[in-house]
């Protein structure tokens, strides 16, 4: 494929509708009639609710219905949560048991916000309150194993013999590290809009990340055919995992507005997504390392504990990036499950990967401590030329070369060994680095695109774009195919009515949605060639289709280029309205020949102020082997969002539940410090041109979030360097440097 | 809260003047202690705002008038004196690019101009802005032509999701009649109340110090 358009820097297309404050999200829009819910949440973490005092709340101004566990419908399809392995069980007020202090327990809904609010806050509820689960600790012992999330294998690998290969290792190296509770936090709140256009069909406008995931949860929730509910989804304030799985507030808005007989509009506080969505779960994790005394692994031995709720067994696999990071013949990586009365956990940006690079990439710079060794030249020398967890070889691998822009842009060379031994006045410098690394793969997606008698194109695929500028990289993916220029394509996403996209996810959606628009815009390009050539009065008449060029929204003769004529022109005189082509995608079997992943690494400088035990991080340089890059304007921003991501993981993040209560106590931005400007450096990211032609037929990869892989150890390991304190519990603060 | 009589000085102010203690920080530790107090707020506003219609002495009137002008066009709205600006915006007046991110005052999402300062509209009381000059992000465009902030973030990929952008553009525009010092390091502590969870942050810096460099007019 020629490159005019794909490759190109090109502005994000909806960057106007954004800066202008047109683009619009769930919450904005209002359908005629729309009344307003405010989810009201268990006070307890286990029990009953014994009685709940509603009366006040129903007679208050403007209250329309107050649902709780009495008088709220049931949902057809609630017994059909646990037979269907990818939808997760929620509660919706279906029973009056509490699992999890924060549970929605009522929904009251008024004519206007304000009136919901006040409502809401005069429902009284007593318990009979059971014992709870709050501590991850106090339940190991009656820990399960993990199993695979939504049908994926059970994290964990075994080859060699890690135990004996251990015991024989001439160096050793054992830690343990722990990472808590994180909050994904987008800055839009999660919103639904519920309309019930009629008493069999429903739509919803719903801030998530595949709308067509949505629908076939939402039909089968509510027993409707999927063809009568309508999800939209055009504009999405991040997500970051968060909204990829159906939450209860969908569910109530639907339920209250048949309720009502009015459209109803949800919109969670910022408190209440700490408690009404899911979360990172916090991990316990062991890492043991064997190495010869050259460096080269003999054994990698990983396991640990995540939590999870008592609704479901989310399992956060931190064990699989240490089968594959590097080559080593012993492995033994397992994970158990520890169930607590809490909300369900989910996916959140590197899930298993995130934390799991955090304590193994921690573990191989304690490896190169134990063996006076640069931790650069450790990961060099243990280098996996090919998948060692599957034998297979990598479609297409680039760490070497990361490493390797990345120590010469950061000077890596002239970092001392020693910790402790870098200084700037009062300042500890630092220098630490880790690798990145993310699968690689793709879903199924279908797309149309059409090319209308204006000269203009409309692209659609009901894919998501949560701010990954997916809009954009499709634009351009379409206007190259279709030979037209970018500004004349119009890119539809986010709606069912669209042809199915993929869910968001497992940073999958370029790779996924690509080849369906090349494939609908390629068949678009050849109709409009062989109307012209067997169209008597076209110039092009009789040509061979080989010759015709297709450039600028105009066909021409390859011989003469001025022998031709605009796809308006065609159109208008076969008395066209538009062409159309369809595409479909899925994986082909071939690509699993392969391994396939994005590989990268960081390198990070910190600057320690013991006095105050402060971390600030002062320079980042990033570098990633990441397949094609469609867009390196949208995707250098994706990888450095993704960095920052992990930047507030090393240093800032955390969700501390009440110990007695197990309610939420930082459940705001004053006590769950995500990032700000002024914690965020210049970060220099890199992209190392890789053409891989197996992983799948466009060569793409996926960069949402590798970013955020490897990260947290990079800062962890500088601050090592810069200190000798060695923290192996997430977030750094400075508390655990004084 | 801080004295909107205060004088701004001609832009070369030293860094202290950005430091989250100065008048004109809009830094996220002012958001915050500005949270603690929006009860009171609330409570003052009831008290004293005169009521529309005579309700019952001791109740809370439903509704009350207030006049203020909004992207310079005036707007009349009777409000529950409970409604926050920002909500008044975007439910009332159907202006939904002012955003709410967290309700709180410690995300800058919904952040707009009041009398040309920058305020967070999820803060104050829609009745409490009688005669005000309010300016939100819709107002910033002169027709098709993008003010220069907007220009620049579009430039600079000053923005991934978008949620955020308003607010940062709202307050970059606040920024750039505040005594702000020079360097980039200023411009993220005068920024630092507008968090940007997708992390645009050195692109939106990048953006404001473009503008920043161009030849006044």
């Amino acid at each position: 494929m020629s490159s005019k358009i794909i490759g190109r820097p090109m502005d994000r297309v909806d960057g106007k509708l954004k800066v202008t404050g047109k683009a619009q999200y769930a919450a904005e829009y209002n359908p005629p009639g729309m009344a307003y819910a405010v989810i009201v949440q268990s006070t307890v973490p286990r029990g009953t609710v014994l009685r709940m005092q509603t009366s006040e709340a129903e007679r208050a101004p403007g209250v329309l219905a107050v649902l709780t566990p009495r008088n709220t419908p049931k949902l057809p399809g609630a017994d059909k949560f646990s037979a269907v392995p990818v939808l997760p069980r929620l509660t919706a007020m279906q029973d009056s048991e509490v699992l999890y202090n924060g549970q929605p327990i009522a929904l009251v809904v008024a004519d206007t916000f304000e009136r919901a609010t006040y409502a809401a806050s005069r429902v009284r509820t007593t318990y009979v309150e059971k014992a709870a689960s709050l501590k991850l600790e106090a339940g190991l012992e009656r820990s399960e194993p993990a199993l695979g999330n939504f049908g994926m294998p059970p994290p964990g690998h075994t080859r060699g013999d890690a135990a004996a290969a251990l015991a024989a290792a001439p160096v050793r190296v054992e830690a343990s590290y722990r990472t808590p509770t994180e909050h994904h936090n987008p800055m839009e709140p999660h919103a639904s809009i519920a309309v019930w256009d009629d008493p069999e069909h429903l739509t919803l406008y719903d801030s998530n990340q595949g709308v067509f995931f949505m629908r076939q949860f939402l039909s089968l929730l509510f027993g409707l055919p999927p063809d009568n509910v309508r999800v939209i989804s055009r504009y999405v304030g991040g997500g970051f995992g968060c909204k990829a799985l159906p939450w209860p507030h969908q569910i109530m808005s639907i339920m209250a507005a048949k309720v009502v007989g009015r459209p109803v509009k949800l919109v969670l506080t910022r408190q209440q997504m700490f408690s009404l969505v899911g979360y990172r779960p916090q991990t316990l994790q062991k890492v043991e390392l064997g190495a010869s005394a050259q460096g080269k692994l003999t054994a990698i031995r990983h396991t640990g504990y995540s939590e999870t709720s008592e609704l479901d067994a989310f399992t956060e696999p931190f064990v699989n990036v240490s089968n594959m990071l590097y080559a080593c013949p012993n492995v033994a990586t397992s994970q158990r499950v520890v169930r607590l009365s809490a909300s369900t956990p989910t996916f959140m940006r590197a899930p298993g990967e995130a934390p799991g690079t955090f304590a193994f990439e921690s573990a191989m710079d304690e490896l190169a401590h134990a063996l006076k060794r640069d931790p650069l030249e450790l990961r060099r020398l243990n280098h996996a030329d090919k998948d060692p967890e599957h034998g297979k070889p990598w479609s297409s691998k680039s760490l070497l070369e990361c490493y390797r822009w990345c120590a010469e842009r950061f000077g890596w060379q002239r970092r001392s060994l020693q910790p402790r031994s870098m200084r700037d006045g009062d300042a500890l410098i630092g220098w630490g680095m880790a690798t990145a690394t993310f699968p690689a793969f793709r879903m199924q997606a279908s797309a149309l695109a059409r090319v209308m008698a204006d000269g203009t194109a409309v692209v659609q695929c009901g894919a998501a774009d949560l701010g990954t500028g997916a809009y954009t990289v499709f634009t351009q993916l379409a206007a190259e195919t279709l030979g037209m220029s970018p500004e004349k394509v119009r890119m539809e996403m986010g709606d069912t009515v669209l042809p199915p996209g993929g869910l968001a996810g497992g940073s999958s959606t370029t790779a996924t949605a690509s080849p369906a628009i090349r494939s609908a815009s390629n068949e678009v390009r050849r109709k409009l060639v062989q109307l012209a050539v067997a169209d008597k009065e076209s110039p092009l008449h009789g040509l061979a289709e080989k010759d015709i060029v297709v450039e600028d929204g105009r066909l021409s003769s390859s011989q003469d280029t001025a022998r031709g004529e605009t796809f308006a022109q065609l159109l208008t005189r076969q008395k066209l309205t538009h062409v159309e082509g369809k595409g479909d995608a899925a994986p082909d079997p071939a690509e699993q020949k392969f391994s396939s992943h994005a590989f990268g690494s960081h390198f990070v400088e910190v600057r320690v102020d013991e006095a105050l035990g402060t971390v600030r991080v002062s320079r980042i340089v990033t570098a990633m082997g990441a397949g094609r890059i469609l867009n390196p304007k949208t995707a250098r921003s994706q990888i450095q969002g993704g960095v920052i991501f992990g930047l507030g993981m090393a240093l800032t993040e955390e969700t501390l539940r009440d110990p007695r209560l197990g309610r939420v106590m930082t459940a705001d931005f004053a006590e769950y410090h995500v990032p700000v400007h002024a914690d965020v450096p210049d970060i220099d990211v890199h992209f190392v041109e890789e053409h891989d032609p197996h992983v799948n037929p466009l060569g793409i990869k996926g960069i949402g979030e590798i970013g955020t892989t490897g990260i947290a150890a990079a800062v962890a390991n500088a601050v090592f360097h810069a200190t000798g304190k060695r923290v192996r519990e997430l977030p750094i603060t400075l508390d655990k440097l004084l | 809260m801080t004295d909107s009589k205060q004088p701004l000085s001609d832009g070369s102010a030293p860094a202290e003047a950005s430091s989250p203690e100065a008048p004109e920080g809009t830094t996220r530790r002012e958001f915050i202690a500005t949270a603690t107090v929006g009860s009171a707020l609330l409570l003052e506003a009831c008290r004293h705002a005169p009521p529309v219609e005579g309700p019952p002495p001791g109740t809370a009137p439903a509704e009350l008038e207030v006049t203020f002008k909004v992207n310079g066009q005036l707007q009349t709205l009777k409000v529950d004196p409970r409604t926050s600006l920002l909500d008044a915006l975007r439910e009332r007046l159907g202006l939904t690019g002012t955003k709410k991110g967290c309700d709180h005052g410690q995300c800058g999402a919904c952040t707009v101009l009041v009398d040309g300062r920058r305020e967070l509209s999820c803060l104050s009381l829609a009745v409490m802005h009688q005669g005000a000059e309010v300016s939100t992000v819709e107002g910033l465009a002169q027709g098709d032509t993008l003010h220069p902030l907007q220009q620049a973030f579009i430039e600079q990929d000053a923005l991934q999701c978008g949620y955020c952008t308003s607010g940062q553009l709202m307050s970059a525009v606040g920024l750039m009649s505040e005594p702000c010092g020079a360097s980039d390091d200023d411009v993220r502590e005068a920024m630092s109340g507008n968090l940007c969870r997708c992390s645009a942050y050195p692109n939106i810096i990048a953006a404001i110090q473009q503008v920043r460099r161009l030849p006044k007019l």
